[in-house]
């Protein structure tokens, strides 16, 4: 059976063109994904069934073992975290926030090691961006900083930017210029029109030289900015001020490099000095699918994007202090449910190494790095594959992703429902 | 069978024809009836003010810009924090409270219908989730139609029906409840960085003025026969010298139906301003209000300001960048492709600031200046204006002179020069306050068909019950115990079942979302036009089949069904 307009719960592009067939509980074919999408409709190795750790080795156990057991886990623990949500639909997310609202436990999604930098930033100057469709259809500049979209996000540039034609761009690869600024050679930047070599760790340098540009203060600009020199910071401030709508895609090479928050700081502020001239957006690539619906869950519930801590009875906010990485450093964290996510591949050393020495639950389809922390694993249905829920684009578009065959597992929502309810029925 | 009986009550029912009589109303299942059931809770109301449920019919509570007002400011979420209690969920913010925040607020208030002021139909899932998570109201989402390409293009084509079909279709699609329009014509040319400076502007690209998109838009709205008129906020909100706009937008109206206004103004106090710049600002609420008391068909919402902290957000994306040239705090912009826009900004109204001085004054003005209360609503386009909870200080203000005057000791001595609020003696009544916060709200919605906005058997049982004595009280002095009154409810009874006692939630919400659904001919199906379905695979980034908000998401969805005359 083909099904259309497939969803695609891999990247923050959120592609929802995709055409899959679908043989029983197997998918046997996906047309006009990228080969992430492939890989993740087709390379599909599941779990099959909850796992607990005893000794050294591993023992099948049931869901309601597995539920009841990881209850217990969160409710003997006095510093719960539960992390990770970006892998996973809203409806569950839900779920995770009033759990740790009951629990008093702290609640984290993976910005807490990708884009909490760029929060923090619009947290202090805002956010002018706009839904790719405005890009796709307008745009004739496009920047991409510190982001390798043909590697990260392949389709970011077919569906909405470079290749896309839009309403007032019949021919976008000729009426469309494209920037690329980066402290290495990438297959984006192959691709520019222009391509900014920026020295590693200097793009505050270089944000401030073309805000100082655009403020008509090309006298004070030395010979070379950071590997960059005049001529063509001139130029690039040039084009962006002579476009009739431009917008700025940054990534995770901008917002994890030396200066983090304020290197975004500084180019929301280039942008916010480019709209007094001319119409400009700047906007996040967000990488996980669904990671940018944890935020907006996270917010509507508790009114904080990530790294909520409900110890105190109140939502609490303090990255720095509330977030995953520094309460795992800091050994104070003495249980962990990890859900849709991979923190044992991501995280430093030494909170993976907490997490292995406290009980960590992970309710994951797959078998990976943290597996090897964890002391319970419950595999479930995958979202977007054999569960149906609620993502946000990387612009904040919401989109449903579809469910394409009913399969035998359950889906983060029920496992969670359960979990909830145990623990509610505990705390009254 | 579930019965409540309340006794003693002091009923103001300004749509039944009660201005204020001691009675008792009978409820059973959710509905109000002649007699309670035998075995039917009893609560004694000693005399107490007791109204149909409050309904704000324009506030910004659920969605993508509300949410962001969230996300970008922990500032304003650490301004207002209540734990978990009983059934309360935890909560945050002051100005943009989280979903349950805003949800238990209201309805301690006795609220319990809320219209969300602003849906871009491209993110229209997020509003319903967002409705869901607001559980003690039932919600009501503006559908904005204001840069709606597919609406520009009939209106450049004089295609009043086709305009109408793409309302249609586009309402049913996101189970949307109104035609909402922002800036018409403004949100577009923002996709430029541009503006309207007047109604008769040429939107780039279109050639359509946003005087042709209004009117077209009403007549739409009326050939779809849709319970609410058109719900708009004008061109050139926030400017000096923007009075002429709003009555050149006035001054467009055909009076086309005979329930109901044609169209609704919404937080018309930012829309009365004379002067040229903001030296000279002052009131036109003289001007405004003149007219509206000749124009029956026309209602609008006062859009008060208080003084105090809060955070501006609209789909105005140019005005918002306006104001963020003169604030200097921070900005958010969110344009929605082929729909509309979006901006965000916090501000601070001080008494200290003339402009804000005379802004207040502009909001109380046109409430005490509309002779009819049923054509000025009460509202503060929260929390654009004012966090809602703000409201029982408008009724004090409105209600007192004397408060009025004591404020005046405290803002800018200037302000005098600028406005006529402190000539006016008008004080307001409890039934017009009664009709400003509900009753007039029902009717403009066109939501009395189910109920809502009287007591009367038939209505959804709906109630407030307010610790005010009316006859014991007397509000021109003491203005306090109505502010204190309206804050906090003895009783809020949503469907049958007392939800609130005494400023707290008592029971978990369980909501509908009403949303208005006018069947068309086939031939004016959208959904099945090629033009259209080609143009929106060609030009959004979302496919036509994932785009409508699928049923789950309405778990309690009420429809509005309508014939359309096409
Ligand atoms: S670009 Fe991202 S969302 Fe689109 S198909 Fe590839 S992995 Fe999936
Ligand atoms: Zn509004």
């Amino acid at each position: 059976m083909k099904i259309e307009d497939v969803v695609c719960s891999f990247c923050g592009c959120l592609c929802d063109d995709l055409v899959v067939e679908v043989e029983g509980t197997r998918v046997i074919s996906v047309e006009n994904g990228c080969t992430l999408a492939s890989e993740k409709f087709l390379g599909d190795h599941r779990l099959k069934t909850p796992i607990r750790r005893d000794g050294n080795s591993w023992t099948k156990i049931s869901y309601d073992e597995a539920i009841a057991e990881t209850a217990e886990i969160l409710l003997d623990a006095d510093r719960p975290l539960l992390y990770g949500w970006s892998g996973t639909f809203g409806e569950a997310q839900s779920v995770g926030v009033h759990l740790a609202e009951i629990l008093g436990a702290v609640i984290d999604n993976t910005s807490t090691v990708c884009h909490g930098p760029s929060i923090l930033a619009i947290q202090e100057v805002g956010h002018p961006g706009c839904t790719l469709g405005q890009v796709k259809n307008r745009a004739d500049v496009v920047v991409y900083w510190g982001a390798n979209p043909v590697d990260a996000h392949p389709r970011h540039m077919s569906r909405y930017t470079t290749y896309c034609d839009g309403f007032f761009r019949k021919d976008a690869f000729k009426d469309r210029k494209v920037i690329v600024v980066d402290v290495r050679d990438t297959e984006s930047s192959i691709l520019a029109d222009e391509f900014v070599k920026v020295n590693p760790g200097g793009d505050y340098a270089v944000l401030s030289a073309l805000r100082a540009i655009v403020r008509g203060k090309r006298g004070i600009i030395p010979p070379e900015v950071e590997g960059v020199s005049r001529e063509q910071l001139f130029r690039v401030a040039d084009i962006c001020m002579s476009a009739k709508f431009g917008a700025v895609f940054f990534g995770v090479g901008l917002t994890m490099a030396p200066g983090k928050n304020k290197n975004i700081r500084n180019a929301i502020e280039f942008t916010e000095e480019l709209s007094r001239h001319t119409k400009f957006t700047i906007s996040p690539m967000r990488g996980h699918w669904n990671v940018y619906g944890s935020n907006e869950v996270f917010t509507w519930i508790s009114g904080y994007p990530y790294a909520v801590d409900f110890a105190r009875g109140i939502a609490f906010y303090n990255p720095g202090e509330t977030t995953s990485v520094d309460i795992l450093k800091r050994g104070e964290c003495d249980a962990c449910l990890v859900v849709a996510s991979d923190p044992g591949a991501h995280f430093p050393k030494e909170c993976a190494e907490h997490l292995a020495r406290i009980p960590t639950v992970q309710i994951d389809p797959h078998v990976n790095v943290t597996t090897h922390l964890s002391r319970i694993q419950i595999p479930v249905a995958v979202a977007g594959i054999d569960a149906e829920g609620t993502a946000y684009r990387m612009d904040g578009v919401p989109i449903r992703t579809r469910k394409l065959f009913q399969g035998q597992y359950p889906d983060d929502f029920e496992v969670l429902e359960k979990i909830y309810a145990i623990v509610k029925e505990a705390k009254g | 069978m579930s019965g409540l009986l309340i006794k003693n009550a002091f009923v103001i029912d300004p749509i039944s024809g009660v201005k204020g009589e001691i009675m008792d109303i009978a409820i059973c299942d959710g509905k109000i009836v002649e007699e309670a059931p035998r075995d039917a809770e009893i609560i004694d109301a000693k005399g107490h003010l007791t109204l149909p449920g409050g309904i704000d019919s324009h506030s910004h509570v659920c969605g993508t810009k509300v949410n962001f007002g969230r996300y970008m400011s922990p500032e304003d979420m650490r301004a207002g924090r209540t734990a978990r209690k009983g059934v309360m969920h935890v909560t945050s913010g002051y100005s943009v409270p989280t979903t349950f925040g805003n949800s238990y607020r209201y309805s301690t208030m006795g609220y319990t219908t809320v219209l969300e002021g602003a849906m871009a139909p491209l993110e229209a899932r997020h509003t319903h989730e967002e409705f869901t998570a607001t559980p003690h109201q039932d919600m009501l989402a503006n559908t904005l139609f204001d840069g709606n390409w597919s609406v520009m293009e009939a209106v450049r084509e004089k295609d009043v029906k086709r305009a109408a079909a793409v309302v249609a279709w586009t309402l049913s699609a996101v189970k949307g409840f109104a035609i909402k329009l922002t800036n018409p014509g403004g949100t577009e040319a923002w996709g430029w960085g541009r503006d309207m400076s007047t109604i008769h502007d040429v939107v780039p690209n279109f050639e359509v003025t946003p005087a042709e998109i209004i009117g077209t838009m009403i007549r739409a709205n009326e050939l779809l026969n849709l319970p609410h008129s058109v719900h708009l906020h004008c061109n050139n909100l926030g400017v000096p010298g923007n009075y002429r706009t709003t009555l050149d937008t006035i001054s467009l109206v055909p009076d086309l139906n005979k329930d109901r206004q044609s169209l609704y103004l919404t937080h018309v106090q930012f829309h009365s301003y004379g002067g040229t710049t903001w030296r000279d600002i002052c009131s036109k609420s003289e001007d405004i209000t003149r007219t509206i008391n000749s124009t029956p068909h026309v209602v609008m919402d006062m859009g008060q300001i208080m003084f105090g902290r809060t955070t501006t957000m609209t789909a105005d994306g140019p005005m918002e960048f306006k104001l963020y040239m003169l604030h200097h705090n921070k900005w958010s912009n969110h344009d929605v492709e082929l729909e509309t826009g979006s901006g965000i900004i916090p501000v601070y109204y001080s008494r200290k600031s003339l402009v804000n001085c005379v802004m207040w004054a502009i909001g109380l003005e046109l409430a005490l200046l509309t002779k009819n209360p049923w054509q000025c609503l009460l509202s503060t386009d929260s929390p654009n204006g004012a966090p809602f909870i703000k409201y029982p200080e408008i009724i004090g203000l409105l209600m007192s002179r004397r408060f009025r005057e004591n404020e005046r000791k405290m803002i800018d001595p200037r302000t005098e020069h600028f406005v006529p609020l402190f000539a006016i003696d008008r004080e307001l009544e409890w039934y017009d306050i009664a009709v400003m916060t509900r009753a007039g709200q029902a009717k403009a919605l066109g939501i009395t068909r189910i109920g809502k906005g009287y007591l009367t058997p038939g209505a959804e049982a709906d109630v407030a019950i307010y610790p005010i004595k009316p006859g014991e009280i007397d509000p021109s002095v003491e203005y306090q115990q109505v502010v204190a009154g309206f804050s906090r409810t003895l009783y809020t009874i949503k469907r049958g079942r007392v939800v609130a006692r005494d400023g707290e939630v008592v029971v978990e919400g369980a909501n509908s979302t009403i949303w208005s659904k006018s069947n068309v001919p086939a031939e004016y199906d959208m959904g099945s036009d090629p033009e259209f379905t080609r143009k929106f695979e060609q030009y959004y980034t979302v496919r036509m089949r994932n785009y409508p908000v699928q049923e789950v998401y309405l778990p309690r969805g009420k429809m509005i069904a309508s014939e359309a005359f096409l």
